[in-house]
């Protein structure tokens, strides 16, 4: 018989964390309930839905930082006016996830956790530069969260720790930000290529960029090579700057929902558009 | 473990185990057999059911976490007056309408616009749906289901936020038909037989 924890507090959560680090840790359950029927019951459930102060949403206004935590759902991010406001491709990523019934379930620290290489929320957080905080009865650190994935839905996590919060850097007002994600239908598709970027643009050109894709490695990835080649170009040179880098930096793989070639020509388009856009 | 509910608007108790999927706490162990399953996988919004009033894939669901929570099931749509049964706006035009065909996608449908009705037709993110933003007691939220907005702007909102109830027989059409003659109603102040469950 599965085993039941409910905690009550992020306290009572690390604790029960630490005492049964074989238990599944579950939220939304949009991932980790598919075909749940047809899967060995797991040993025990710690059940972090509605965890009091888990959702919470604020401005840490000395840091610069939103505050997302772990357990807002994709409704939550996009209709909070601070995400909408200060982060507005989270806001517009969270839209894009399934549909209405996964939006009210999934949760931000699940996404995280769950390091799928096509989590629709990742490139965002890679892209934004994101800092992940994480807890433990040992205390709380913070990583940046281009250091969380370390693999193929390998992460940084610790036995004992549970993500808490996303922390997420407020754009300067001349950062201009960009977001794609292309499926096989506007709703309750998984990605083939989603592409997220912030571009600071200064008098005609761009002074820096960080560059994300998903769904185009084992993990989501900045691809510094494109963020390389844009800097110092005005926004059409940018793209085909862009364009061109794209090829060295990912290899694609083919599989049910797309294909190598697919992939890589969707990645070059979006590359080059993130900058054709901004003039 | 016990899992103790409000289901439809009572008390209820259950001895499952955790893991169960709501789903299946619904059909086998309550005999609420109006919740179909589609996908198990929460692709196709067949078994949408509310959970404390927002809409989720109840194959999503493990039982355990429904202790303590309130869950409405397509059964819980209706009002009872001295013993009639008196369907919700949605469920009366989904059948005046011809929005359902083979049906096992019709309980998940009747329920999500339902509750798009009940908290208005805002799209997500344009600020209508703000106070809901504690995801509970979304139900509570008194906007007009049409209010501000242009038939076209309707039927795009209708069309995104019923884009997880997947549909092989009907091609929708007639759904967003259905939807919007009920939204109508509505607004239209016919309230006596649309109400929400009580």
């Amino acid at each position: 018989m599965t085993a039941y924890l409910r905690p009550r507090s992020l306290a009572e959560a690390v604790a029960a964390r630490a005492a049964e680090p074989g238990y599944l840790v579950l939220a939304g359950g949009t991932d980790l309930m598919v075909n749940a029927n047809h899967r060995p019951a797991p040993a025990g459930l710690i059940d972090l839905w509605r965890l009091p102060g888990a959702g919470e949403i604020s401005l840490d206004a000395e840091r610069g930082q939103l505050a997302i935590g772990a357990g807002a759902t994709w409704l939550q991010v996009q209709r909070h006016p601070l995400v909408v406001r200060h982060a507005a491709i989270l806001a517009a990523a969270a839209r894009e996830i399934g549909a209405l019934q996964i939006q009210a379930r999934g949760t931000i620290g699940g996404n995280v956790a769950n390091s799928s290489p096509v989590g629709d929320s990742l490139p965002v957080l890679l892209a934004l530069e994101a800092e992940l905080e994480l807890c433990s009865v040992r205390g709380t650190r913070r990583l940046p969260y281009r250091e969380f994935c370390t693999g193929y839905r390998t992460t940084a996590l610790g036995a004992d720790e549970l993500v808490s919060a996303v922390l997420v850097p407020v754009a300067a007002p001349a950062v201009r930000l960009f977001w794609r994600k292309v499926g096989t239908r506007r709703a309750q598709s998984i990605s083939k290529v989603m592409a997220a970027a912030a571009i600071h643009l200064e008098d005609g050109v761009v002074r820096r960029a960080t560059v994300a894709f998903g769904a185009v490695a084992d993990r989501p990835v900045r691809l510094a090579g494109v963020e390389a080649a844009v800097v110092g170009l005005a926004p059409a040179q940018a793209a085909e700057a862009a364009r061109a880098a794209v090829a060295g930096a990912i290899a694609p793989i083919s599989d049910v929902r797309s294909t190598s070639d697919y992939r890589l020509q969707v990645a070059e388009n979006l590359a080059a558009r993130m900058f054709s856009e901004l003039s | 473990m016990k899992v103790t509910l409000t289901l439809n608007g009572q008390e209820a108790a259950v001895e499952v185990p955790p893991w169960r999927r709501l789903l299946d706490v619904l059909r086998d162990d309550l005999s609420l057999t109006g919740t179909k399953e589609g996908c198990g996988e929460g692709e196709c919004g067949a078994c949408t059911v509310l959970l404390d009033g927002e809409p989720v894939n109840s194959c999503l669901v493990a039982a355990g976490q429904c202790d303590g929570r309130a869950v409405t099931t397509v059964e819980g749509l209706a009002t009872h007056r001295r013993g009639e049964e008196i369907l919700h706006a949605v469920q009366r035009q989904l059948v005046a309408c011809g929005g359902a065909q083979c049906g096992i996608c019709t309980p998940g449908i009747a329920v999500c616009a339902a509750h798009l009705l009940e908290r208005g037709l805002g799209a997500p993110g344009d600020g209508a749906n703000d106070g809901a933003s504690d995801g509970a007691g979304v139900g509570a939220q008194a906007a007009l289901p049409l209010a501000g907005k242009s038939e076209a702007e309707a039927r795009a909102a209708v069309r995104e936020l019923l884009a997880g109830n997947i549909c092989r027989c009907t091609g929708y059409q007639l759904v967003v038909e259905a939807v919007l003659a009920a939204a109508r109603e509505v607004a239209d102040g016919d309230a006596g037989a649309t109400g929400r469950p009580s």
